[in-house]
């Protein structure tokens, strides 16, 4: 059935609201912080002004590239490469872009919901979202830490359950609820 | 018609033809830009939310603070490594110095291996903004996924490089 055009815009109007809940919430913690340590808060503050610095180049590239893939890419494209029926080649193109992405995380949270509205399954997402966490430039470190062999067997375990959480994704009914 | 002017003609068709592609490129290329900023500005809010929670973060939350949670015993300490790694933000660096100061302080390897895969893979102060852009289901089952995993990942990581 049709929803009503007065309960669809008050659903539209209540979500928007609802977007500036969080941000409401954490302005009235930084004021009630400055009422009792003024320092500690400005240093939060501080940190946070040096964080939104760092990431609005980031940002306004994000709007260019959701601009561009709106532009380039269609549903047919996206499904037939990390779609419902890509199979394995789904899933390795999912891993190898997780584990090759570089940047803000924010950089990837809006491009991903784009790929999803243009086909791309959930559990692609989450297994691409999963190899972010192996950073090829910093395994360096990792190695210097905790040598060799812990590296190879960590990274080839997240490779490994990242599928693993990818199929338990897919197997979800997210639009059960709706 | 003669044929010089059929031929005029059909090289004004193509011109015109041309243009009103071009026109159509742009105009799709002018809407891709406006739906992708129209889609983006949703989350501008969340995004700001987290910047302040992220500094809130960095200015209470050291890396002495972190240490001192483990109590030496190997399974109660994989889950607190999890548990802290989930709550902790910053650069994936920063985890394994202080997971390479928690094994020198002979805190076990399953609680470092549960520690710096949850940093990694979980994301408690970013689930607002995962949420606001792919769904609050879809942000909360996957970071619960993720928290179990670290642990299952910490204890097959260490068991792998005991047999091997």
């Amino acid at each position: 059935m049709k929803k009503p055009e007065i309960e669809k815009s008050t659903n539209k109007k209540s979500r928007g609201i609802a977007r500036f809940y969080f941000l409401g919430f954490m302005v009235l913690i930084y004021l009630i912080l400055f009422s009792f340590n003024i320092k500690a808060a400005r240093e939060a503050l501080r940190a946070s002004g040096v964080l939104l610095i760092k990431i609005i180049p980031v940002l306004a590239m994000v709007i260019v590239f959701m601009g561009i893939l709106n532009f380039f890419l269609n549903p047919k494209t996206v499904s037939k490469h990390v779609g419902k029926e890509s199979g394995l080649k789904g899933w390795l193109v999912a891993i190898f872009a997780g584990i090759l992405s570089h940047g803000s995380i924010y950089f990837w949270y809006p491009l991903l919901k784009q790929l999803h509205g243009q086909g791309m399954r959930r559990g692609l997402v989450a297994a691409f979202l999963y190899n972010r966490a192996v950073k090829i430039p910093l395994l360096p470190v990792m190695v210097y830490y905790f040598g060799v062999k812990f590296t190879l067997v960590l990274l080839l375990y997240m490779i490994l359950f990242s599928v693993f959480e990818g199929k338990i994704i897919d197997g979800v009914d997210f639009e059960k609820k709706k | 018609m003669q044929p010089s002017e059929n031929k005029i003609h059909k090289v004004q068709t193509d011109n015109n033809t041309q243009k009103i592609s071009q026109l159509n490129k742009f105009s799709r290329l002018k809407k891709s830009f406006y739906q992708a900023l129209k889609n983006f500005g949703t989350a501008v809010p969340t995004i700001l939310g987290v910047v302040l929670l992220t500094g809130l973060f960095n200015t209470f939350v050291s890396k002495e603070m972190i240490s001192s949670v483990f109590q030496g015993n190997p399974i109660s300490d994989t889950v607190i490594g999890s548990v802290v790694g989930s709550i902790s933000a910053g650069n994936p660096i920063t985890s394994y110095i202080i997971g390479g100061e928690l094994l020198k302080d002979h805190v076990s390897l399953f609680a470092v291996t549960a520690f710096i895969v949850a940093w990694v893979t979980v994301g408690i102060v970013q689930l607002p903004a995962e949420a606001a852009f792919l769904g609050r289901r879809f942000a909360f089952l996957r970071n619960g996924i993720s928290f179990v995993l670290s642990i299952f990942i910490a204890v097959a990581v260490v068991i792998t490089l005991m047999v091997i």
